[in-house]
C-alpha cells in the first residue's frame, strides 16, 4: 500500500472515529427534548442525567473532527480546499451549530434559572440536529460526485447539494445518530431514564433500519464496488440486530452493533469513493483523486510517523477516560444545581 | 466591498475574537495547576478554594475559546482555498500535529479534571490539569510555527510542476527562527494576561474584604473577611504578581529578539511600524505622529527619540541604516513586478504603539500591588481596588494589537517572501482568496460576527458574575477524594 492509499484509509479512520464518538453525542443532544421533556424540576434533573452521560468526553470526541480536518489539509490539500470552499454554506451551518453547542453544554448549568436553561437546551438540540443531518448530506454528495471544473473548483451552487440521494444521506445520519445516542443512553443511565431510553431506542431502530437500509443499498448499487457489498450486509445485519437487542434490553451489545453499523457505513462511503476523493460530475478527468489531490511523499511520510506514534497514545488515554467514567448515571447521582442566580449577588 | 476585503475582514474578526480568549487559557491553565499543586503540597484548603474559584472562570473562558477555534480549522479551506492549495503541503502538517498532539490532550484531560474531583486519586487528578496546561501551550507552539511559515517560509521548496510549496524538512519548519521568537513572545504575553487577570481579581477582592471588615459590626464576620483576604486573596494576588513580573521581563526580552528578526526578514513591516518613509542612517524612534498618514505624504512626526530605533533593529546605538517604505516599494516592484507592497501605515504604526503602550496597565498593577502588599500588608485603599479592575483588560488589548500589527504588517502578502529563502515561495492575499460571490462571504461574515458578539456578551457577563460572586461556600472543603469506590450510589462531584 502506498502512502496515498494509507492516508486515504487514515482519513476514513479519523472520520469513522468522529462519527462513532460524536454520533452518540449528537444523539444525546437530539433526544434531550424527547427523553427530558417537561418543564418541572424533575424534567430538568432528567435532562442533566442525559447531558452528563457525555459530560466528560464530548469535547475529546469533537477533536476527532478537528484532527480529521487538519489531516485532510496536510495529506490532501486539494481535497481540503475544494471540499470546504465548495460546500461553503452547509459547512458554515455546521460550524455555527457546533459553536452554539459547545457554549450551550458548558454554560447551561452556570446560572440557576429555568429560562436560561431552556434557551441553552434549545442550543444543544439545534447544535446536535444540524450537524447530524448535514454531515450525511455532505458525505453523500462527496460520494455521488459534484460539479467540479477543471480548476478543481466546485461550481454547482448550494441547491445542487440538496439532491434526493444526499437528502436520504442526511436522514440516514440523523436517524442513525439518534439511535446510537438512544442506545448509548440506555447503556449509561439507570432507573426510569434507562427504561425510557431502551423504549425509545427500540422505537427508533425500526425506521432507522428502513431509511439506512435504502441509503446503503442505493450507495452500493449506484457507486459501490464488488467488495463493498460485504459492508452493506454488515451494516444491514448490525442494524437488524439492534432492533432485536433493544427489545431484549441488551444495550451493551446493541451499542456494539450501532457502532458497527456506523463504521460499516463510513467504510462503505469511503470504499465507494476510492480512488477518487471528490469525483466530478462534469468530466471524469477533472475528478480529484488520491493521486492529484495529495501532498508530497515527504509530507505524507512525516505525517505517517506522527500518526503512528500519536494515534495509539490518544486511543489509550481516551479509552481510559471512558473507563474512569464507566458508571451508569441516575437522577439520584445528580447534585443540586450550583449555578448562580441571575439577580443579586451573595451578600 | 469585494470578496478579498470581505474575506480579510472575516478572518480578522474571527481570529481577533479567538485570540481574546486564547491567551487567558494558555496562561491560566498553568496558574491553576500551580494553585492545585500548592493545595496538594501544603494541604491548605484556601489553595483549594482558589483553584476552584479560578477554575470556574477558566472553564467559562475555555468553552468560548474552543467554540471560536473550531472555525479556524476550516476557514483556510472555506475562504482561502487557493492559499490552501499553494501551502497545504507545508502548512497542513503543523495543523494536523496540533490536533494529534495538543487538542486531544487538552480536551480529554480537561474532561477528566472537571469531572474527576472525586473519581481520581489526588495526584492523578493533579496530573490531569498539568497535562491540560501542557496541551494548551503545545497547541500554541504548533499554530505559531504554522503562522511563522507565512511570515518567513523555511523548510520548503517550490515545485514548478505542481505550482505549490512542498515541505522538505519538518525540523526546519518547526525550528524556524521566526517561530522560536514568536512562540515565547506569545506565551509570555499569555502569562502576562493571566497573571494580570489573577492579580487584578485577587487585588480587588482583598480591598473589598478589608473594607467590608472595617464596616462590619459583627466581630466574627470582620475576622472572617480579613482572614479570607489574608489566607486566600493575598497569596493568590502575590502569585499573579510573580507571574506578571517574570512574564513582563520575558515579553520585553522576546519582543526585542523578534523585532531584530523582523528588521531582517520583513523590513517593510518595521519601516511601516515606524512610518519611516525614506531610507535613513540612525533614524529616530517615533512616539507620536499626526495625520491620516496611510501614505508617506501625510505623516508628521511630533515627538521622536534618538538611539532607540537603531538599537531595536541591530543592537547598536549608531551607524545603522534603515530602509524606508518608499525605497522598499521600489525595490519590491523591481523584484516581484508592479503592485502595491505597502501595508496600511496607519494601522501598523498605531497597533505597534498600542501593543507596547498598553503594557503600562500591567506595569502599574504590578508595582502598586507589590507596594500595597509588602511585608504582609492587606490593602484597603479604594484606588487599588479600581486599579486592579482597570488593569485587567489592558493585556488583552495589547495581545490583539500585537497580532493585528504582525498580521497587517505582512500585507499584501499571505506568504511573505523570505529574503534568503526560495524566491518562488510567496503569495499575495488576492492570489490566495477563494473565488466566492460576495453575497456568500457577506452571509458568513454577518453570521459569525453576530453569533460571536452574542456569545461574547454572555461570556463577559458570566465572568463578571462569577468574579463578583467570589469563592463559593460549597467549595470550602474538597470533596471526598479518598473515599473508596464501593459502587454505592453517590452524587457526582460535578454535573453540568
Amino acid at each position: 500500500m502506498g502512502l496515498q492509499e494509507l492516508w486515504f484509509v487514515l482519513i476514513a479512520v479519523l472520520f469513522t472515529g468522529y462519527f462513532v464518538l460524536e454520533g452518540f453525542d449528537f444523539g444525546v443532544g437530539m433526544l434531550m427534548p424527547v427523553l427530558g421533556r417537561g418543564k418541572d424540576a424533575v424534567a430538568d434533573t432528567r435532562r442533566r442525567v442525559l447531558l452528563n452521560t457525555i459530560g466528560p468526553v464530548w469535547d475529546g470526541n469533537e477533536v476527532w473532527l478537528l484532527t480529521a480536518g487538519g489531516a485532510l489539509f496536510a495529506a490532501f490539500p486539494e481535497w481540503y480546499a475544494t471540499l470546504f470552499s465548495g460546500f461553503y454554506l452547509p459547512l458554515l451551518l455546521i460550524l455555527l451549530a457546533l459553536i452554539v453547542r459547545v457554549c450551550a453544554i458548558e454554560y447551561r448549568g452556570k446560572i440557576d434559572d429555568p429560562t436560561w436553561r431552556r434557551r441553552w437546551d434549545l442550543g444543544i438540540m439545534v447544535g446536535s440536529w444540524v450537524p447530524a443531518v448535514l454531515w450525511g448530506v455532505a458525505f453523500a454528495n462527496i460520494v455521488r460526485g459534484v460539479a467540479i471544473d477543471e480548476d478543481k473548483q466546485y461550481v454547482g451552487g448550494f441547491f445542487a447539494l440538496l439532491n434526493p440521494y444526499a437528502l436520504l444521506g442526511g436522514a440516514t445520519t440523523a436517524l442513525v445518530f439518534a439511535l446510537h445516542g438512544a442506545v448509548f443512553l440506555a447503556l449509561k443511565t439507570g432507573d426510569e431514564v434507562r427504561a425510557d431510553a431502551v423504549k425509545l431506542a427500540h422505537r427508533l431502530s425500526i425506521p432507522t433500519v428502513v431509511v439506512a437500509g435504502v441509503f446503503v443499498l442505493w450507495t452500493q448499487l449506484a457507486y459501490g464496488k464488488g467488495w463493498t457489498a460485504i459492508l452493506v450486509a454488515v451494516a444491514a445485519v448490525a442494524l437488524v440486530a439492534v432492533v432485536a437487542l433493544t427489545r431484549l434490553e441488551r444495550e451493551g451489545w446493541a451499542f456494539v452493533f450501532t457502532t458497527v453499523a456506523i463504521a460499516a457505513t463510513i467504510v462503505l462511503l469511503f470504499g465507494s469513493l476510492f480512488p477518487n476523493v471528490m469525483p466530478s460530475t462534469l468530466n471524469d478527468a477533472w475528478s480529484l483523486t488520491i493521486e492529484n489531490a495529495s501532498s508530497s511523499p515527504y509530507t505524507l511520510k512525516v505525517m505517517t510517523w506522527a500518526a503512528a506514534i500519536m494515534t495509539p497514545v490518544v486511543l489509550i488515554y481516551q479509552g481510559w477516560t471512558y473507563w474512569v467514567f464507566r458508571q451508569r448515571i441516575s437522577t439520584h447521582h445528580i447534585p443540586k444545581s450550583i449555578g448562580l442566580t441571575v439577580g443579586a449577588e451573595r451578600s | 466591498m469585494d470578496v478579498l476585503d470581505l474575506s480579510r475582514w472575516q478572518f480578522g474578526i474571527t481570529t481577533v475574537y479567538h485570540f481574546i480568549l486564547v491567551p487567558l487559557t494558555i496562561g491560566l491553565a498553568p496558574m491553576i495547576a500551580i494553585m492545585q499543586t500548592m493545595w496538594v503540597v501544603t494541604k491548605k484548603d484556601h489553595w483549594y478554594r482558589l483553584t476552584k474559584f479560578f477554575g470556574k472562570l477558566f472553564l467559562i473562558n475555555f468553552a468560548l475559546g474552543v467554540a471560536t477555534g473550531i472555525v479556524q480549522e476550516f476557514q483556510f479551506g472555506m475562504n482561502w482555498s487557493e492559499y490552501s492549495r499553494f501551502v497545504g503541503d507545508v502548512f497542513g502538517a503543523p495543523l494536523a500535529l496540533e490536533g494529534l498532539v495538543a487538542f486531544f490532550l487538552e480536551s480529554t484531560f480537561l474532561g477528566l479534571w472537571i469531572f474527576g474531583w472525586s473519581r481520581l486519586p489526588k495526584l492523578l487528578h493533579l496530573a490531569t490539569i498539568w497535562l491540560v496546561a501542557i496541551g494548551v501551550n503545545a497547541s500554541a507552539f504548533f499554530i505559531i510555527a504554522a503562522n511563522s511559515f507565512m511570515q518567513h517560509p523555511v523548510g520548503a521548496i517550490y515545485n514548478p510542476d505542481t505550482g505549490r510549496a512542498e515541505l522538505t524538512s519538518i525540523w526546519t519548519l518547526l525550528t524556524n527562527n521566526t517561530a522560536l521568537a514568536a512562540f515565547p513572545h506569545t506565551v509570555a504575553g499569555a502569562f502576562l494576561t493571566a497573571g494580570t487577570f489573577v492579580a487584578g481579581i485577587g487585588g480587588w477582592w482583598m480591598v473589598r474584604n478589608m473594607r467590608r471588615a472595617k464596616q462590619a459590626t459583627d466581630v466574627a464576620e470582620a475576622e472572617r473577611l480579613e482572614g479570607e483576604a489574608r489566607t486566600m486573596f493575598r497569596p493568590g494576588t502575590r502569585l499573579g504578581l510573580l507571574v506578571m513580573m517574570i512574564a513582563g521581563v520575558a515579553v520585553i526580552f522576546t519582543g526585542d529578539v523578534q523585532a531584530k528578526l523582523m528588521f531582517q526578514q520583513q523590513p517593510m513591516k518595521m519601516a511601516s511600524a515606524e512610518s519611516l518613509c525614506d531610507t535613513q542612517v540612525d533614524p529616530n524612534f517615533s512616539i507620536l505622529t499626526i495625520g491620516t498618514h496611510n501614505d508617506c505624504e501625510g505623516v508628521t512626526h511630533l515627538i521622536e527619540v534618538p538611539f532607540v530605533l537603531p538599537y531595536l533593529a541591530e543592537g547598536q546605538f549608531t551607524g545603522v541604516e534603515l530602509q524606508g517604505v518608499q525605497d522598499l516599494q521600489l525595490q519590491y516592484e523591481e523584484q516581484f513586478g508592479p503592485g502595491n507592497y505597502r501595508p496600511n501605515l496607519f494601522v501598523t504604526y498605531w497597533s505597534f504603539r498600542a501593543m507596547i503602550g498598553l503594557g503600562v496597565g500591567s506595569l502599574a498593577l504590578a508595582l502598586a500591588g507589590l507596594w500595597v502588599t509588602r511585608g504582609g500588608r492587606l490593602p484597603d485603599q479604594k484606588w487599588f481596588g479600581w486599579l486592579s479592575i482597570a488593569a485587567i483588560p489592558t493585556p488583552f488589548l495589547a495581545n490583539s494589537a500585537g497580532w493585528i500589527f504582525t498580521e497587517m504588517g505582512r500585507q499584501p502578502w499571505v506568504v511573505h517572501p523570505n529574503p534568503t529563502g526560495v524566491d518562488m515561495i510567496r503569495l499575495t492575499v488576492d492570489q490566495g482568496v477563494s473565488d466566492h460571490a460576495p453575497a456568500t462571504v457577506i452571509a458568513s461574515l454577518v453570521a459569525f460576527t453576530l453569533v460571536y458578539a452574542a456569545l461574547g456578551v454572555v461570556w463577559f457577563w458570566l465572568i463578571r458574575r462569577y468574579t463578583i460572586e467570589g469563592p463559593l461556600p460549597h467549595d470550602v472543603h474538597p470533596p471526598g477524594h479518598d473515599e473508596p469506590d464501593d459502587g454505592r450510589p453517590k452524587q457526582l462531584s460535578f454535573a453540568y
